[in-house]
C-alpha cells in the first residue's frame, strides 16, 4: 500500500469529500496558500465559493459556517492553530453545540471544526500550545483526534459527513508522520476505539501524539517483563466506553495519557468512567498522565517539564504495576 | 408571511404583534410562562415593514426580543404560545422558550439569546443561497447594543468582502437594558456601518412606510446581486428590558420620554394615515382588531391544551446521530 503523511492524508480527505458532495466547502484563514499543505489544490479543483479565504475573524467565519450548514451546506472551518477556537467560542459552544436541542430538532448543523496544529512543543509558548478538546467535550461537541495518517483521513471524512458539529483535532507533533493510507474514500466510525498493541498486564489509554509515546513506553516495559495494552480512543466524544472497559476488565490496570489540563481534563473523565464501570476488576488505582495545570512556557526545559511524554507514561505504568515508584524528580509536576 | 405592499395588511400585522405581546405579558403575570419575555411592543413597524419586503423563502435571524420578527415572518401564534408555555406542540417542542423560537419552513433561522450572534449565521446562509444560484436574501435583525459586538462588525466586513445578499437591520431603540445608545456607541450607528462600505440608511422606525421603503430598496439590491446593505430603524421599546414572574421591572427612562414616544406610536400613526388617505369604514378597524384578538385567544387555548414534554425525552434532539450511552445521562440508574 502507498504511504502518506498525516497532512497529505487530511488533504486527500478534503479532496475526496468535496468531489463526492457539492455541499462540502472549506473555509478559514489562508486556505488557498496554506502555511501547511492540508488544503493544497482545493482552490484549483473546485468552484471559488466552495474554497473561501476568510479575514482574521474567527467568531464571524465560524458563525458563517453554522449559518451555511443551516442552509444546507457541509462546511469545514479550519483553525490554523487549535487555540484559535477561543475567539470563536460562542459560535462553537453556545450556538453550534446547542442549537439542535434548543430548536427542538429543527435544522441540521453538519459543520466540521478542523483544529490544525494542536498541542505544544518547539517553543510555541502560551497561546499556541493548547489541546483544547476538553472544553469542546464539556460543551457537548463531538470530538475526534486521529493518531495516524490512516485515521486522519477516515475520521475527517466521517466528521464531514456526520449530521452534527464535529471537531477534528490534528496534533502538531503528528503532522509529518507517514504511514500506509488506503486510496479509496472511507469513514472511520465515531465511538470506536482501537487497540494499537496487545498486552495482558495494564491498559494505557493514550490520546493523539501520546499514542506513539505510549507504544514507545510499552516496548521498553516489555523488555522489563510488563505487557502493556495500548488503546487509542480516536473519538473522545462519543467515547467507546465498552471498548476501553473490556480492555481494563482484562488487564485490571489503567493508565490514561492525555496532553491536556489535569483538572477536569479528558484523563479525569476517563478515569472516573472506568472507576465506575470496572472497579471490581481493578488491581491498582488508576493513574493519569497529563499536562501540568500551568500555562505552557516558551523556554525548552520548563516547557518540557510541564508536558507528558513516553517517560512519564512508563513511570506511571511501573507505579500501577507496583514494581517501582516513579524515580524522584522524573514526574515532578504530574503528581 | 407573504410579501405585501398593502398598508391595511401592515396594520393587521402590527396589531397582531402588539396584542400577542399583551397576552404574553399576561401569561408571565399568571405564572404560566416560566422564563423571561422581552416584549417587542413599540417596535412593530420595524419587523412588519422589513418582513413585508421579504419572500417566504428569504430568511431572517432574530434576537432575544424576537416575537415580533417571528410573527412578521409568518410564525404561527399558536405554536409560539405553545413554545412560551413549554409545550410539545411549540415550535421548539418546549426546548427553547421565548428566546429561541425558530421555524425553518418559514425562513426563521431562530431567535438568539446572544447579542449579535445571528448575524454571521445569516451571512453563511446567504452564501449557501448564492452557491446554489438561488436569489434568496438573508436578513439579520439586531439591536443597537449589538453594534458594540465584535462578531457583528466582523460580519459587516464578511458581507462586504463576499458581496453577500444580506440586509442588516439594526433596531435602535436607544437603550441596551438600561445603558443609553448615545453613551455606549460613540459616533452613532449608521456611520459605523457605513465605515465598512455598507450602503447605510437611517429611517424612522416608528413609520412602517419608511421602513418598508428602505427594506424594499435594500432587498431588491441584494436579490439582484448588488450586495449587502444596512438599515438603522430608530424606534422605542415601550416595555422594560424584560419581564419575568417575580422579577422587579427596571425602567431607567423618564415618564416624559415615554409619553413622547407613545405619541409617535407606529400603529396609531398608520391608522391615522389610513384614515386621511382612504377613510375607515364604520367598524372596519374594530373588526380587524377583533379578528386578531379572536385568533390570538384561540392560539392561547391551543397552547394551553398542549401536553408538556415527557420527562423521558430530556436527552432527545441533542444530536442528529446518537451512539450507545450517548449523550450521557447525569447519573447511572
Amino acid at each position: 500500500m502507498r504511504t502518506l503523511t498525516y497532512v497529505a492524508a487530511l488533504n486527500e480527505a478534503l479532496h475526496q469529500a468535496m468531489a463526492e458532495d457539492d455541499s462540502v466547502m472549506v473555509l478559514g484563514e489562508n486556505i488557498r496558500n496554506g502555511v501547511r499543505a492540508e488544503t493544497r489544490g482545493l482552490d484549483e479543483r473546485f468552484a471559488p465559493g466552495r474554497v473561501l479565504d476568510m479575514p482574521i475573524s474567527e467568531a464571524a467565519f465560524t458563525g458563517f459556517a453554522n449559518g451555511a450548514a443551516m442552509a444546507g451546506l457541509r462546511p469545514v472551518v479550519e483553525f490554523q492553530v487549535a487555540s484559535l477556537i477561543f475567539p470563536a467560542f460562542d459560535q462553537i459552544v453556545n450556538q453550534a453545540a446547542k442549537l439542535r436541542l434548543m430548536l427542538g430538532g429543527q435544522g441540521r448543523l453538519p459543520v466540521t471544526f478542523f483544529l490544525m496544529g494542536a498541542g505544544a512543543g518547539g517553543g510555541r509558548a502560551g497561546q499556541h500550545s493548547d489541546n483544547p478538546y476538553p472544553f469542546l467535550m464539556h460543551a457537548g461537541v463531538k470530538t475526534v483526534i486521529p493518531a495516524t495518517p490512516e485515521d486522519a483521513k477516515g475520521l475527517l471524512l466521517a466528521a464531514i459527513f456526520e449530521d452534527d458539529p464535529v471537531a477534528l483535532v490534528a496534533p502538531a507533533n503528528l503532522l509529518g508522520e507517514e504511514s500506509e493510507v488506503p486510496e479509496e474514500a472511507y469513514r472511520t466510525p465515531l465511538a470506536h476505539g482501537v487497540r494499537r498493541r496487545e498486552g495482558r498486564d495494564v491498559t494505557i489509554c493514550a490520546v493523539g501524539h501520546l499514542v506513539p509515546a505510549a507504544l514507545a513506553a510499552a516496548e521498553r516495559l516489555a523488555s522489563a517483563g510488563m505487557e502493556a495494552e495500548v488503546w487509542d480512543p480516536r473519538s473522545l466524544l462519543p467515547f467507546d466506553k465498552a471498548g476501553l472497559a473490556a480492555s481494563v476488565a482484562k488487564t485490571g490496570r489503567l493508565v490514561v495519557a492525555d496532553d491536556s489540563g489535569r483538572t477536569c481534563g479528558f484523563a479525569a473523565e476517563v478515569s472516573s468512567l472506568m472507576a465506575e464501570r470496572c472497579f471490581e476488576f481493578l488491581k491498582a488505582p488508576i493513574k493519569r498522565v497529563t499536562r501540568a495545570d500551568v500555562t505552557i512556557s516558551y523556554s525548552t526545559p520548563i516547557e518540557a517539564a510541564a508536558l507528558p511524554g513516553d517517560e512519564e507514561i512508563e513511570g506511571a505504568v511501573r507505579a500501577v504495576m507496583g514494581h517501582t515508584e516513579p524515580a524522584p524528580g522524573s514526574t515532578p509536576v504530574h503528581g | 408571511m407573504s410579501e405585501t405592499g398593502d398598508p391595511l395588511e401592515w396594520y393587521r400585522r402590527m396589531q397582531r404583534l402588539r396584542r400577542f405581546e399583551a397576552r404574553a405579558a399576561a401569561l408571565v403575570e399568571s405564572g404560566e410562562i416560566v422564563g423571561a419575555v422581552h416584549e417587542y411592543t413599540g417596535e412593530e413597524a420595524v419587523a412588519v415593514g422589513v418582513c413585508a419586503a421579504l419572500r417566504e423563502d428569504d430568511i431572517i435571524t432574530s434576537t432575544h426580543r424576537g416575537h415580533g420578527h417571528i410573527l412578521a415572518k409568518g410564525g404561527e401564534p399558536r405554536r409560539m404560545f405553545a413554545e412560551l408555555l413549554g409545550r410539545e406542540s411549540g415550535y421548539n417542542r418546549g426546548r427553547g422558550g421565548s428566546m429561541h423560537i425558530a421555524d425553518f419552513s418559514r425562513g426563521i433561522y431562530g431567535a438568539n439569546g446572544i447579542v449579535g450572534a445571528g448575524a454571521p449565521m445569516a451571512c453563511g446562509a446567504a452564501h449557501a443561497f448564492r452557491t446554489r444560484a438561488e436569489d434568496r436574501v438573508a436578513v439579520p435583525f439586531f439591536g443597537d447594543g449589538a453594534m458594540n459586538q465584535g462578531v457583528l462588525l466582523e460580519s459587516f466586513n464578511l458581507a462586504v468582502l463576499l458581496s453577500l445578499p444580506v440586509v442588516f437591520v439594526c433596531e435602535n431603540n436607544g437603550i441596551a437594558i438600561t445603558s443609553s445608545t448615545e453613551e455606549m456607541t460613540p459616533g452613532g450607528v449608521a456611520p459605523r456601518a457605513a465605515g465598512f462600505g455598507l450602503p447605510s440608511r437611517s429611517v424612522d422606525g416608528m413609520d412602517v412606510r419608511a421602513v418598508h421603503e428602505a427594506a424594499t430598496t435594500a432587498v431588491r439590491r441584494a436579490r439582484a446581486g448588488g450586495g449587502p446593505s444596512f438599515i438603522e430603524c430608530r424606534t422605542v421599546r415601550y416595555s422594560v428590558h424584560n419581564i419575568a414572574a417575580g422579577a422587579l421591572p427596571r425602567e431607567s427612562r423618564s415618564e416624559a420620554f415615554m409619553e413622547a414616544a407613545r405619541r409617535r406610536d407606529p400603529i396609531e400613526r398608520l391608522a391615522g394615515e389610513l384614515d386621511r388617505e382612504r377613510g375607515w369604514r364604520q367598524g372596519e378597524r374594530t373588526e380587524i382588531d377583533e379578528n386578531v384578538e379572536g385568533e390570538l385567544d384561540a392560539a392561547v387555548e391551543f397552547a394551553r391544551a398542549g401536553r408538556r414534554p415527557d420527562a423521558k425525552t430530556a436527552l432527545d434532539f441533542m444530536y442528529a446521530a446518537t451512539y450507545p450511552d450517548f449523550p450521557a445521562r447525569g447519573w447511572e440508574p
